[in-house]
């Protein structure tokens, strides 16, 4: 990486609580302070759209990748640059962009759904620097389609090139993807602790933790979570009765934190689809002469699996019922972002195999600038007690 | 020949074939055959009459539920049966529609035996899992990578043209294999060339149609003629009828061109239309521009949803596979541009149709093509300074059409491109 200077290590030497507390801060702020501090220290940013990014690219030519998933600002710049009827996250990312809160070199959004497709052109009109859609492959089943999506790499390998003004190695590649991971197995460790243990951390400072990943160099990233895990596994809280479920809905735009502590009040998430993205590949991109031929193979085939992505060899509502069975739920959170198309679409999907497999969920849609979770909290209480009592 | 036996040939002809169309897939339908499921933006057309797959499009079906004023029933089917009133009217049109078994006011559609859909809209994608679900058929993506950024082309002969191309053709070679199963006949590469130089001609009339509407006075209507044109366009692609259709269009249009024939509105002001029409007042919608005297030269709905046929691709038929591949990623792209990016080609289309005004219609249903037409029309109005008009609707859904607070709208923009107009005129332009 070309910064040396940590930007966010205010948790170091610091008890569990403080290092959660320090983490949901850092996640919530809407000043994104730490990508300014890279910046500051002469790094180059590089700002990408839901839902994943081959991040090791962008690290192997010493820029941070951040990744762009809103944020709780209002979007008073974004609007006028958009029609009504639209996801919030959308018109927030751009905001963060617009109203000068994050600085970028370049900007790279994905084919995920037709408003998604329509950024790259806005950040375009709006801004100097390249932005681009990073074209994931639509049909993940074709024989082409690994050999495509190597040679995208590669193209995009070059478009960030010429931004960083470095040239990357075949090495420099590989060290990333061995950084990168080595992050994704201590967050699959995070997410058995959830599983297997999910008193020993409240659902949204197991959403920060992650999350927090799409800020900060995978360098830090590790620290953080090499340092959190043990503490973690250490904490001596006790099992409640309390209904294990999968959370389900948050693949592109997210809940507030508030709304995931509100359901984590009287339900374990014990798995989710918060910000697959960045858990979107399920297993090690194995070593090898071609690393980003190793990235696309595993984007297609050691991968998870999205409302944004169809894969005959990944039915999602089948996907969702092995995801609750993994977890040992006893029911599922099933959420959409208001506005989002796919995620709507997908709710019918869901909702029928759900009642077919007869496992209870809780149907709700979210945005991420809600802040009223009143009437919510009731419906949730309801559907807990129904399951618990009923 | 007579104005009388030409002019109005190509609506009327429309007509008749659409509705011959129709019922051809009613009888299918009643035979209890099945039909290949596409779309406007890369139908795949040409191999899927190749093996004599019915064809039908659900955006052309859901989009006549609206025009003959019965979506809203659908809609609401849908919606008791899941589907959110945020989502794409068209897609929900078609689950009523399934859910009825076929039922359509224009007769009756058959069930799916194969969905092939490209990525042109990704809620193609999501639409093609319901039939996928619901019908247990095999769908297929054609993914078209669009262009990477704003105004960056790759053309054949750039390695990542070429490398686009080169998937492209592997799916299709997939395709080819799936119609196989599917249809229990051997592909036939003679076949395939009979209905891509059917694709030619039709390609090759449709864009010196749309050129031909240069001419003062225009000699159709962007929104409603077009409409006709496109169902045509799209639904017997790759077809000798087709192809005599659209071959009679331009002799018509040529001839109302050499005889300064236009429109049966005395054209004042000459307009662009930005997005998809709003279908459940089809006709009272062209009324509030038309009795201003406004009539629609072009729009990009006639780029996008011909599936990029305006670009007039011809394939090279001396090598088909290679040559279908390169064609739908030029072409599908270019349809794709007129969504992502149509300012470059309104603004290149604004001197050469002597146009006044550009009319940006964004739809709640759909995100793929409203999603930018604000920041667009702020850009284009930035380079330009041409008046433009922004008013919200929808293609399918009712609720969300206001005629009044329409006509509101769309009468100041006509008081203001008249004021303008004065204004130029007294300052000595023309």
């Amino acid at each position: 990486m070309t910064n040396t200077k940590p930007i966010f290590d205010s948790w170091r030497s610091q008890p569990l609580t403080e290092v959660l507390y320090l983490c949901r801060e850092a996640v919530e702020e809407a000043d994104f302070s730490m990508v300014q501090r890279w910046r500051d220290a002469g790094g180059k940013t590089l700002g990408h759209f839901q839902v994943y990014f081959p991040a090791e690219i962008a690290h192997a030519a010493g820029m941070l990748p951040v990744k762009m998933c809103g944020a709780p600002v209002e979007p008073n710049n974004a609007d006028s640059r958009f029609g009504s009827y639209l996801c919030s996250i959308l018109k927030t990312s751009l905001e963060l962009s617009l109203s000068g809160k994050v600085a970028l070199d370049m900007f790279v959004s994905h084919p995920i759904c037709d408003a998604a497709r329509n950024l790259a052109a806005i950040w375009s009109r709006n801004h100097d620097y390249p932005s681009q859609i990073l074209y994931l492959p639509q049909n993940a089943n074709s024989s082409g389609s690994a050999a495509y999506l190597a040679h995208e790499y590669e193209r995009t390998r070059v478009v960030i090139e010429s931004v960083a003004g470095v040239t990357v190695s075949r090495e420099a590649l590989s060290r990333s993807i061995a950084l990168y991971n080595q992050s994704r197995a201590l967050v699959r460790e995070l997410y058995v602790i959830k599983r297997d243990a999910p008193w020993k951390i409240a659902a949204e400072d197991a959403y920060s933790l992650v999350a927090i990943g799409g800020r900060i160099p995978v360098e830090e990233h590790i620290a953080l979570l090499e340092a959190a895990l043990p503490m973690i596994r250490e904490n001596d809280a006790k099992a409640e009765d309390r209904v294990r479920v999968v959370f389900e809905g948050a693949f592109c735009e997210q809940p507030p934190l508030d709304l995931i502590r509100m359901v984590g009040r009287s339900c374990y998430i014990v798995d989710d689809d918060f910000l697959i993205g960045l858990r979107w590949l399920v297993e090690d991109v194995p070593e090898s002469a071609d690393p980003l031929r190793a990235l696309a193979e595993s984007y297609l085939e050691r991968s998870s699996y999205s409302p944004v992505q169809h894969d005959l060899h990944k039915p999602k509502e089948k996907m969702l019922l092995k995801r609750v069975a993994a977890a040992k739920a006893d029911a599922v959170v099933l959420a959409a972002a208001k506005m989002c198309e796919p995620g709507l679409e997908e709710q019918v999907a869901y909702v029928h195999e759900l009642d077919r497999a007869k496992l209870p969920y809780f149907l709700s849609e979210f945005e991420e600038n809600m802040s009223n979770f009143g009437s919510l909290e009731l419906q949730v209480e309801t559907f807990v007690e129904n399951l618990l009592f009923g | 020949m007579t104005d009388s036996s030409i002019v109005g040939r190509g609506n009327r002809e429309g007509a008749r074939l659409f509705r011959a169309w129709f019922d051809d897939l009613t009888q299918a339908a009643e035979r209890g055959e099945r039909a290949a499921y596409v779309f406007v933006m890369g139908s795949m057309n040409e191999i899927l009459k190749s093996f004599d797959f019915h064809v039908t499009f659900p955006e052309i079906n859901s989009l006549q539920l609206a025009v003959r004023r019965v979506a809203h029933e659908y809609l609401r089917e849908a919606e008791d049966y899941g589907y959110s009133p945020d989502i794409c009217g068209y897609v929900k049109a078609d689950v009523a529609t399934q859910l009825r078994k076929g039922q359509h006011p224009m007769g009756r559609i058959p069930k799916p035996s194969l969905s092939v859909y490209t990525n042109a809209c990704n809620t193609y994608v999501k639409w093609a899992e319901i039939w996928e679900r619901m019908h247990k058929v095999p769908i297929f993506t054609v993914d078209i990578p669009g262009h990477r950024q704003l105004g960056l082309h790759t053309r054949p002969g750039d390695p990542d043209f070429d490398a686009d191309r080169a998937y492209v053709e592997v799916q299709i070679r997939e395709l080819i294999t799936l119609c196989e199963q599917v249809s229990g006949k051997r592909f036939d590469i003679d076949r395939l060339r009979e209905t891509m130089r059917h694709t030619n001609t039709m390609s090759r009339c449709w864009k010196r149609i749309l050129e031909l509407n240069s001419s003062s006075p225009s000699v159709f209507n962007a929104l409603t003629d077009g409409t006709i044109y496109l169902g045509i366009a799209n639904g017997l692609r790759g077809t000798l009828e087709g192809a005599n259709y659209f071959e009679d269009l331009v002799e018509e249009m040529e001839y109302k061109s050499a005889n300064n024939i236009g429109t049966q509105v005395d054209e004042k002001h000459r307009l662009t239309f930005v997005g998809v029409p709003c279908y459940p007042i089809f006709r009272r919608f062209d009324e509030l521009f038309s009795d201003w005297g406004g009539t629609f030269v072009n729009s990009t709905y006639l780029w996008f949803a011909s599936g990029g046929s305006n670009c007039g691709y011809q394939y090279d038929l001396t090598d088909p596979l290679a040559s279908l591949a390169e064609g739908y990623l030029l072409t599908v792209r270019d349809a794709m541009d007129a969504m992502f990016d149509q300012t470059t080609m309104i603004r290149d289309a604004i001197d050469r149709f002597g146009v006044d005004g550009v009319v940006y219609h964004p739809i709640k249903s759909c995100r793929t093509v409203s999603t930018g037409l604000a920041d667009s029309r702020r850009a284009l109005m930035e380079e330009t300074g041409i008046s433009s008009l922004f008013i919200e609707s929808d293609m399918m859904d009712r609720r969300v059409v206001s005629e009044a607070q329409l006509k509101n709208r769309i009468d100041a923009f006509f008081e203001g491109l008249i004021s303008k107009k004065r204004l130029h005129s007294a300052a000595g332009g023309h």
